[in-house]
This record gives C-alpha cells, sequence and structure tokens, in this order.
C-alpha cells in the first residue's frame, strides 16, 4: 500500500467513532446543521460600514494605522500626478510593472523605461528597480488590505520585490470585508484559478526584535494605494 | 521521573526565579495583551465567531479523509506534486530528496512549526544543503543555534543587545542595537540568498479543500518572496490544516491574527494552488506539497481528544499561560510549548515519558477560554492524566489516596489531625519556617505558608445554625 492508501486508512479507522460535538464543553449541544454562511460571518466580523463613503472611510484609517500611503483622486489626471509626485520624490528612474489598462497608462505618463514582468523577467533586475507598480483584484474597507492575484497584479514577485509597492485601483474596487472579496475571487476566478492569491495589509512588517514594529523586513518598505 | 520531566523541573525552577527572564517575557506579553483586546474589541460577536471557527474545524477534522482527498484533487489537477509522509523520516527523506534531485546548492526556508517537529533542518544540513532561515525571527534563533522560544515569536526572550552580539558574531555586521538597523542588516543577508536560491520551502496555516490551495499567513513578506523567485516550491504541512471552503478564510484570517499577534489581519495572508500555470508571469517551475502524518491520526482515534487537531496554531494559549509565563518556552523541551504543547505531545511522542507536562498546569482554565477554535484545553490536560496513571499507575499516587480516604471519609478524625492538629503544628512553625526541618519545606522554600483559618467552615456552619 501506499503511503496515501495508509494514512486515509487510518484517518477513516479513526473516525469510526464519534467525537464530542463543537464548543460541547461551553455548553453547546447540537450537531451544527451546515457550514457557516456569508450572513453568519458577516455577523460576528468587525463592523464595515453601510454606505461607500463610510467603508473609504473605514480604509482610510486602516491603512493609516498600517502606514500604508492611501489616496483617493478625483480622476486618472490626478493619478498621474500623484505618480510623478513620487517620482520626483524618490528620484526613480525606471520602474517595473505589468500589461493592463491602468498601469500602461501610468507608465506612460511617467515616460521611464519600463520592465515588464508579463512575459518573464530577470529577478536581479527587478530586485534593482526602486518600485513596483501593479493593478489589483479589490481593496477590503473592513482590514486595510489590497487584494492581488499572479494573474491581476503582474505574477508573484512584483508586488513583494521592489521597495516601494504602488497599488493602481478604482473606486469600484472597493468591498466591504473578507466575506466580499472571498466572494469575488470566486466569482471572477471560480473556473480556473490564479496559482497566486494575495492579501497585502500594509508595507512588510515585523516585530521580532523586543515587539518594536520596523517596517521593510523583507518586502516593500512603502505601500501606496491610489484609488480613483 | 523520565529525563525529559527532569529536565523540565530543573530549568523550570531556575527561570521562574530569573527577573530579567521575567521582565522580558511580561515586556512583550503586555505589550501583545493591548493589541489583542483592542483589536478583539472589534468583532461584532467574539464567542459567535469562536463558535463559528470551532465548527468549522469540526466538520473539516470529522470528515477529514473526504476533504483531503478533495484537497489533493485540487492541487494535482493544477501540476503540484502531491506527496505523503506518515512518519518525520519519511517526510525528511522525501524532502532531502527533492532537493538532491533538483541539484540544489542553496534552500530558503520561511517560518514552519510542521518544519520543527520533524527537525528538518539538520536533515536538510546533514544531507549538504545550505538552508537559510528567512523570517526575521527564527534566522536570529538560527543563527544563535536554538530552537524558537514560540510558535509566533521565535525570539521573544532575546533583548536587542543579545541580538546585537550575535550578528556581530556570525554575520559580522551590525552598525548598532537599533531594531530598525538590525533587521535591515537580515534584509540585505536574506535579500541575496532569494535571489540564488533554489529550492524555497514553507509551511502552511490552512489546506483548503475546495480549492486545493495552502494559505500561508505572514508579516514580513519572507513567505511571498519564497514562493515567488526559487524555480522549485516545497510545502510541508499536518494532515489536520483542512478548512473545507475557501470562504471559511474569511473567518480564520482575522480570528488568526487577532489573537496570534493583536492584528486586525496578518501583513501577507496568501492562497497558493499550483506551479506557475501559463500564461503567468513568475513563480516555481514546480511546487510540491509534503502532507504529514507523523501520530496525528493516533489523536484523531482518540475521540475525546480529538478537537486538538482543531489548532491553528496561533499562540494564544501560550500567551494567557501562567505556567509559559513563568517557565518560558524552551524549558518545555518541545516543539509546542504551553498548554497546546502539554496537551499533544504527550500523545505525540509518548505519554509516560511526557506526562510531567499535563502536571505542570495550575488548571485555571485561561487556555480554554483564550482558544480560537474552543479547544477544551484544560480537560484534555485532567484526561492526560488520568490516561497516563490508568496506564501505569504510580506506587505514591496509590498509597496518598490510600491515606486520604480514612481521613476524608471520618470527620472526627479529619478534625482531629487536620483541624486542630494543623492550629497546633502551627504555633511551631515559625521555629523551623523555610529550613528543611519544615514538613512544607516544598512549599516554604520559595513562598509564605497563609495561616490557617481560626474557624472552620464546619464550625462556622454549626455557629450559624
Amino acid at each position: 500500500m501506499s503511503e496515501r492508501e495508509n494514512i486515509l486508512a487510518r484517518v477513516k479507522e479513526a473516525l469510526t467513532v464519534a467525537a464530542p460535538l463543537p464548543g460541547s464543553h461551553h455548553g453547546a449541544h447540537a450537531e451544527p446543521a451546515s457550514l457557516p454562511t456569508q450572513e453568519d460571518h458577516r455577523r460576528v466580523l468587525p463592523l464595515v460600514g453601510e454606505s461607500f463613503e463610510e467603508r473609504v472611510a473605514l480604509f482610510a484609517k486602516n491603512s493609516d494605522e498600517l502606514r500604508s500611503d492611501f489616496k483617493l483622486l478625483i480622476d486618472q489626471s490626478e493619478l498621474v500626478a500623484a505618480l510623478n509626485k513620487l517620482r520626483a520624490a524618490e528620484g526613480w528612474t525606471r520602474v517595473a510593472s505589468h500589461k493592463g489598462s491602468l498601469t500602461d497608462a501610468a507608465c506612460q505618463a511617467l515616460g521611464l523605461p519600463v520592465l515588464l514582468t508579463d512575459a518573464g523577467f530577470d529577478k536581479t533586475e527587478l530586485e534593482k528597480c526602486p518600485v513596483g507598480i501593479s493593478e489589483c483584484d479589490a481593496l477590503v474597507a473592513q482590514t486595510g488590505s489590497v487584494l492581488v492575484t499572479s494573474r491581476s497584479a503582474g505574477g508573484r514577485a512584483l508586488s513583494v520585490l521592489p521597495p516601494h509597492h504602488v497599488v493602481l485601483a478604482r473606486r469600484g474596487q472597493l468591498v466591504p470585508g473578507l466575506p466580499e472579496a472571498f466572494a469575488l475571487v470566486k466569482q471572477k476566478y471560480g473556473a480556473d484559478y490564479p496559482s497566486m492569491i494575495s492579501f497585502i495589509t500594509g508595507p512588510s512588517r515585523t516585530g521580532d526584535i523586543e515587539r518594536i514594529l520596523v517596517l521593510g523586513a523583507h518586502g516593500p518598505k512603502k505601500l501606496t494605494i491610489l484609488c480613483f | 521521573m523520565s529525563t525529559a520531566a527532569v529536565a523540565f523541573k530543573k530549568d523550570a525552577v531556575r527561570l521562574s526565579a530569573d527577573l530579567r527572564h521575567r521582565a522580558l517575557i511580561q515586556g512583550a506579553l503586555s505589550k501583545y495583551e493591548l493589541k489583542r483586546d483592542e483589536k478583539q474589541a472589534l468583532f461584532q460577536d467574539w464567542q459567535g465567531a469562536r463558535q463559528l471557527a470551532a465548527e468549522t474545524k469540526w466538520e473539516a477534522v470529522n470528515h477529514l479523509d473526504t476533504y483531503l482527498d478533495q484537497f489533493v484533487r485540487g492541487l494535482e489537477a493544477r501540476g503540484t506534486k502531491v506527496h505523503w509522509a506518515s512518519t518525520a523520516q519519511q517526510a525528511r527523506d522525501i524532502m532531502v530528496g527533492i532537493c538532491r534531485e533538483k541539484s540544489a546548492r542553496s534552500i530558503v526556508k520561511s517560518k514552519a512549526m510542521t518544519a520543527e517537529e520533524i527537525h528538518l533542518n539538520e536533515a536538510l544540513e546533514h544531507a549538504g544543503f545550505d538552508v537559510v532561515e528567512s523570517d526575521l525571527g527564527e534566522f536570529i534563533v538560527q543563527l544563535r543555534e536554538e530552537a524558537p522560544y514560540h510558535i509566533v515569536f521565535p525570539a521573544m526572550h532575546l533583548t536587542r543587545g543579545e541580538i546585537k552580539d550575535v550578528f556581530e558574531r556570525k554575520l559580522h555586521d551590525a552598525p548598532s542595537d537599533s531594531p530598525e538597523e538590525l533587521t535591515m542588516v537580515a534584509r540585505r543577508v536574506l535579500r541575496q540568498k532569494y535571489v540564488q536560491a533554489d529550492v524555497g520551502i514553507t509551511g502552511a496555516n490552512f489546506a483548503v479543500a475546495e480549492t486545493g490551495m495552502v494559505s500561508v499567513t505572514e508579516n514580513e513578506g519572507n513567505a511571498r518572496l519564497t514562493a515567488a523567485l526559487p524555480k522549485t516550491m516545497i510545502t510541508l504541512l499536518g494532515i489536520e490544516k483542512i478548512v473545507p471552503r475557501l470562504e471559511d478564510l474569511a473567518l480564520f484570517l482575522p480570528m488568526l491574527a487577532t489573537v496570534g499577534a493583536g492584528q486586525l489581519i496578518s501583513g501577507y495572508n496568501t492562497m497558493y494552488g499550483g506551479p506557475r500555470q501559463p500564461g503567468e508571469a513568475d513563480g516555481p517551475e514546480e511546487f510540491h506539497v509534503v502532507l504529514l502524518d507523523n501520530n496525528r491520526t493516533a489523536i484523531l482515534a482518540d475521540a475525546e481528544q480529538r478537537d486538538s487537531l482543531h489548532c491553528i496554531r496561533c499562540g494564544a494559549c501560550l500567551n494567557v499561560c501562567p505556567i509559559y509565563r513563568n517557565v518560558g518556552g524552551h524549558t518545555y523541551g518541545t516543539t509546542y510549548p504551553g498548554p497546546i504543547g502539554s496537551v499533544i505531545t504527550p500523545n505525540l511522542r509518548g505519554l509516560q515519558e511526557w506526562k510531567h507536562l499535563s502536571y505542570s498546569s495550575s488548571l485555571c482554565g485561561a487556555c480554554t477560554e483564550a482558544c480560537p477554535v474552543k479547544i477544551d484545553l484544560a480537560h484534555h490536560l485532567l484526561q492526560n492524566r488520568r490516561n497516563a496513571s490508568r496506564q501505569k499507575p504510580s506506587f505514591l499516587q496509590r498509597m496518598a489516596f490510600k491515606l486520604f480516604a480514612p481521613l476524608a471519609t471520618k470527620p472526627w478524625l479529619w478534625s482531629l489531625l487536620v483541624t486542630k492538629g494543623g492550629r497546633f503544628g502551627q504555633i511551631f512553625h515559625g521555629l523551623v519556617k523555610g529550613t528543611r526541618l519544615d514538613p512544607a519545606y516544598v512549599w516554604t522554600k520559595t513562598r509564605d505558608l497563609p495561616p490557617i483559618a481560626r474557624q472552620s467552615f464546619k464550625e462556622w456552619w454549626k455557629e450559624r445554625k
């Protein structure tokens, strides 16, 4: 027999005896009828606000606490202006990005040499780029997270290897919370999932030395979210 | 006593009186407690969330065969190679085998308690591979040639000065003892490793059955890089990590971050479902998933303690445990310290050898209340004690109960020997208190003995009538 069969046989054998019900030592005594629904999750998770304005305010508050730089902009021209300001402030001489409607326009406006990751790239070159500019699948108000996938954001490395990650998003991409974000992933990719789905929440961080927060442990030291 | 028990007792006695150690641990954990309470209060119904999480893990663990099968089929459908290991040895052999086959020179690893459990680094180094831990805390304890002190905060027991020292000794690079600068040294050193490494190894926090994905939680981005740059990626996980559906993570990810580190959600929560897919920019050419049993099926077979497989390794029970906070993480001598370690280690590694852990508990129940998936930890400690004495009754224990039984069943004898005798004895106790002549020496050598009440409950009850 293979180890797969051995292990599964031991599991089956073990499960012939029923276990006490979940939370029975806290007084629960009924077998749950079904797995929790999205409404069940929503009922217990933190509040996310009712209107778009409240949710944007929550996303902004969370970004602030996480030390992400979140900017809500009027239109694409403001987005270009914000990018040019960053370029001047940080002295970018080139950028890394991927093909996409928002990123294409941004790279064109910046007018700098672009390392595109889409068709494969040299990882040492990407490591030298001062910034990675990517699109995203959603912004999550509940947690201040950016949802990216290997398909929507130029692969796996673009959003973590350069020291500054700039995310371009549209207002319509703001979702209230994690339940809605996972529903979106299922609806968008259900038939064929990307090999990586990632919730990025703030710049890379560590507290491993005396529980003191340091940004930029391994991933980006800065996370900028430009939303219009 | 077993050798593990002797070592445990020796270290526990030493560390609980070590004021420097106490100050470090209390300092780190008091910061954590503030953040945890703040984030927990944001939940609309934290107790409701615990019940939903418990029900979800119960469903997964009690139908583990079905869900494992679904998980593996999902992974294989997108080109992942899945390996099964009944024992730690098999898991080590599989992983060493993959690294040999790839002719790997260097390996970069992100934090994985399961890898600690099977002593993976030693095996890889023994086979001639250069393995580097990329999580900052793990990187520090690796440089110090130590085991992690805590399952979430591996270097919690070290001061910045000690970390500076080890950086100086091993990396010859430590500009100052500022956490910021030390972190940047590690960043520089490890960046090179990511780019050069041939194989990346990660653990997993959850395994999603429905979509065939592993979910990895971290704050530093080190696991993201480990899974992005090397040509081969290996994920090692225990078979109990299963959750049924993708949306279950909407509940588990914020709960794990809240009780694990006092965060709303961790910095990076990433689901991997396969190697680089056609049309994708990057990612490993090969993705291997190693599923480990290593006696988990033995715990599964014990229906009474099956819920200890619900554990999501958040560390919440360690952080609230008065024993852990006094004796520290290394004293346990186990991969998993604290209450959850005291529950599962005797069942994973031998009841008689490790039963002392189930006795080193005040049974205060703080762990049971802290557990986000409602594992009945305090009762499991009692069950381990019962199982251990049932399997191998202790002569001393039996004699003690033989003496106690007549005392407890004859009120006049109790009153004479315990109540009156105690009061009488206490008059002279001051003469020998805290010395080796003291019959209560085990207690009084480090503590005060409270005076016996002037009136017993029985006397009070009589008077009240």
